[in-house]
């Protein structure tokens, strides 16, 4: 079994009116099954509105299953005596760096996590120091987040989690609200934690640029999972993509436009580098 | 028509200890039915130079003209600028309050004093003109995907007729198929209505595919002011201040660097895949 497994799960947000009849009953998950293997970087794209977040916060236990099975770390999430594990286990990364910083001190805010679990204090300095480093942000241990840039907060957000020690970490759409540089650090920071500390990854984004590295690639759409595979394979099929009002990277696009124009250009073209040197055997 | 910004300065918390320079010497002209992109990294000053557009902030010095009028004299009406120069702000959905999305596109012309009659009738074409289907118009719209919602937050500064529209990142957080069609609507405005519209954001992929002028923002000072060709073509010094260009024009120096004889100027994947075809089609 994998780090996150579910079976059949099913999520319904049920609608009442004033006197608490049910109006309406809204499948957001509907019958998910995926196995996600320790280690690995895994992206999940869909349209807003498709399942991902909920999905996510399945993840964590901060929703629980109204049918099916979700496991983290092997242990179900619908038993409430496992609730604090899994969600040491599983850390959660949301959109908006500014709601997720509660101290006035960037090392107090990495702290707060580990301190509120009882870590002993020693250990809690050791913990803040290598969390901030593995995502080069200890020079700025004394400073105050809010002189931060939307980069810089939303990695102090994720050495808040990464001190938790977690197996795994959850990003929901980390770098909606960031700039392109600041878009690059929190990849490049995902990267590195996935690849030197073996923390499996999953990225909910709308930037299909982020996903062309991942591991693998799951595509949700009306609460199920409808595509999956590697980015490779999910982005040779644009049209297929495009029906479910996502896109592929501006580089599978034009690549795939060369393509039905008649150069002999693979489907699937990725990045720049592969997409120059098939041209310059052209 | 015209806006003309001479000599503008602003500063925050000035005498202070937190003294910040938020824009420095700013001088513009923008023209009647332009479509800009304001483009810079998080803090270059973007947002308080828009804000400085409708008179939400006053300039520290320096002046700033509408259609010739001085916005800072005594005399002049500074309610009828915010009627006339239009703002959506970051995730305008959440500013949505009344009980439907109709009420809530009424409230703005309503407070312009137009009458019930006239406000709803202008609320009606400010929806249609956002291409929101008519049996929504009296849900609430907090049941709206987030597309929509952002799309009825929109059609609220439409329905008060604006004569300048900017958008504050009107696309933070929507998935692709959203951002092209808020984008598209915008465009469509822009063509048939004639609004002058300026868009800040963070992707260069849609600037380049919409507007015909670049702002770049740096440290609160313009460092271009261009058309998206010749502001791509700074990509270094793009970089430098943590933009970027589109990754179609990236490529374009890549196949030229590599000794295919294409010009580097394209910006857009219409124009890479033209200028391709040309060189290496057959």
């Amino acid at each position: 079994m994998g780090i996150i497994k579910t079976k059949g799960l099913i999520h319904e947000y049920i609608h009442r009116d004033e006197e608490g009849n049910v109006e309406s009953i809204q499948n957001a998950l509907a019958g998910v099954d995926i196995d996600i293997e320790k280690g690995q970087f895994v992206a999940i794209l869909g349209h807003n509105g498709s399942g991902k977040s909920t999905l996510a916060k399945h993840m964590n236990a901060i929703l629980k299953p109204t049918e099916g099975t979700m496991w983290v770390g092997g242990m179900d999430t619908a038993e409430d005596e496992h609730l604090w594990d899994i969600r040491q286990n599983a850390g959660m990364v949301f959109q908006n760096p500014d709601n997720q910083i509660i101290a006035s001190v960037v090392e107090e805010d990495v702290g707060f996590g580990p301190e509120n679990i009882g870590v002993p204090t020693d250990e809690i300095w050791q913990r803040v120091e290598e969390s901030l480093k593995s995502v080069g942000m200890l020079k700025f241990r004394s400073h105050s987040p809010n002189k931060l840039s939307g980069g810089q907060k939303q990695r102090v957000a994720i050495a808040g989690v990464v001190a938790m020690q977690p197996d795994c970490i959850i990003l929901d759409e980390p770098t909606a609200m960031l700039d392109p540089n600041g878009r690059k650090e929190v990849l490049k920071t995902a990267h590195l934690l996935n690849r030197e500390k073996g923390v499996t990854i999953i990225l909910i984004t709308h930037y299909m640029e982020e996903v062309v590295e991942a591991d693998k690639v799951f595509v949700m759409d009306k609460g199920e999972i409808v595509m999956e595979g590697t980015p490779r394979e999910i982005f040779s099929q644009v049209d297929t993509l495009k029906a479910h009002r996502l896109d592929v990277p501006q580089i599978t696009l034009l690549a795939d436009e060369l393509r039905k124009a008649g150069l002999p250009v693979p489907a699937g073209v990725l990045t720049r580098e592969e997409l120059v040197e098939v041209l310059c055997k052209l | 028509m015209s806006i003309i910004l001479d000599k503008v300065n602003f500063v925050y918390s000035a005498d202070t200890a937190y003294e910040i320079q938020a824009l420095k010497n700013i001088n513009l002209k923008i023209e009647d039915g332009e479509f800009i992109g304001i483009i810079g990294h998080t803090g270059s000053g973007k947002s308080t130079l828009i804000q400085h557009l409708n008179g939400l902030t006053k300039a520290t010095s320096g002046g700033i003209y509408y259609n010739g009028e001085d916005i800072y004299d005594e005399d002049y009406d500074l309610r009828s600028l915010r009627n006339k120069v239009g703002l959506v702000f970051q995730y305008p959905e959440h500013q949505l309050f009344e009980t439907t999305v109709f009420d809530d596109v009424c409230f703005g012309p309503m407070n312009q004093g137009i009458g019930k009659e006239q406000a709803q009738l202008r609320a009606f074409a400010a929806l249609k003109s956002v291409g929101l289907p008519e049996e929504i118009y009296y849900h609430s719209p907090f049941d709206l995907s987030g597309g929509q919602k952002r799309r009825v937050a929109i059609a609220g500064v439409l329905a008060m007729k604006p004569e300048v529209l900017i958008l504050d990142e009107p696309t933070a957080g929507l998935d692709p198929k959203g951002r092209d069609e808020i984008l598209d609507q915008v465009a469509k405005l822009h063509e048939e209505q004639g609004i002058t519209v300026i868009l800040v954001s963070h992707s260069m992929e849609d600037v380049a595919k919409y507007v015909g002028r670049i702002i770049v923002m740096n440290q609160g000072e313009v460092m271009f002011d261009d058309t998206p060709k010749q502001v791509f073509g700074h990509y270094k010094e793009l970089e430098s201040v943590g933009l970027a260009a589109p990754q179609v024009t990236y490529l374009m120096h890549e196949l030229h660097d590599a000794g295919i004889p294409v010009t580097t100027d394209a910006t857009t994947v219409a124009e890479a895949k033209e200028e391709i075809l040309k060189k290496l089609g057959r």
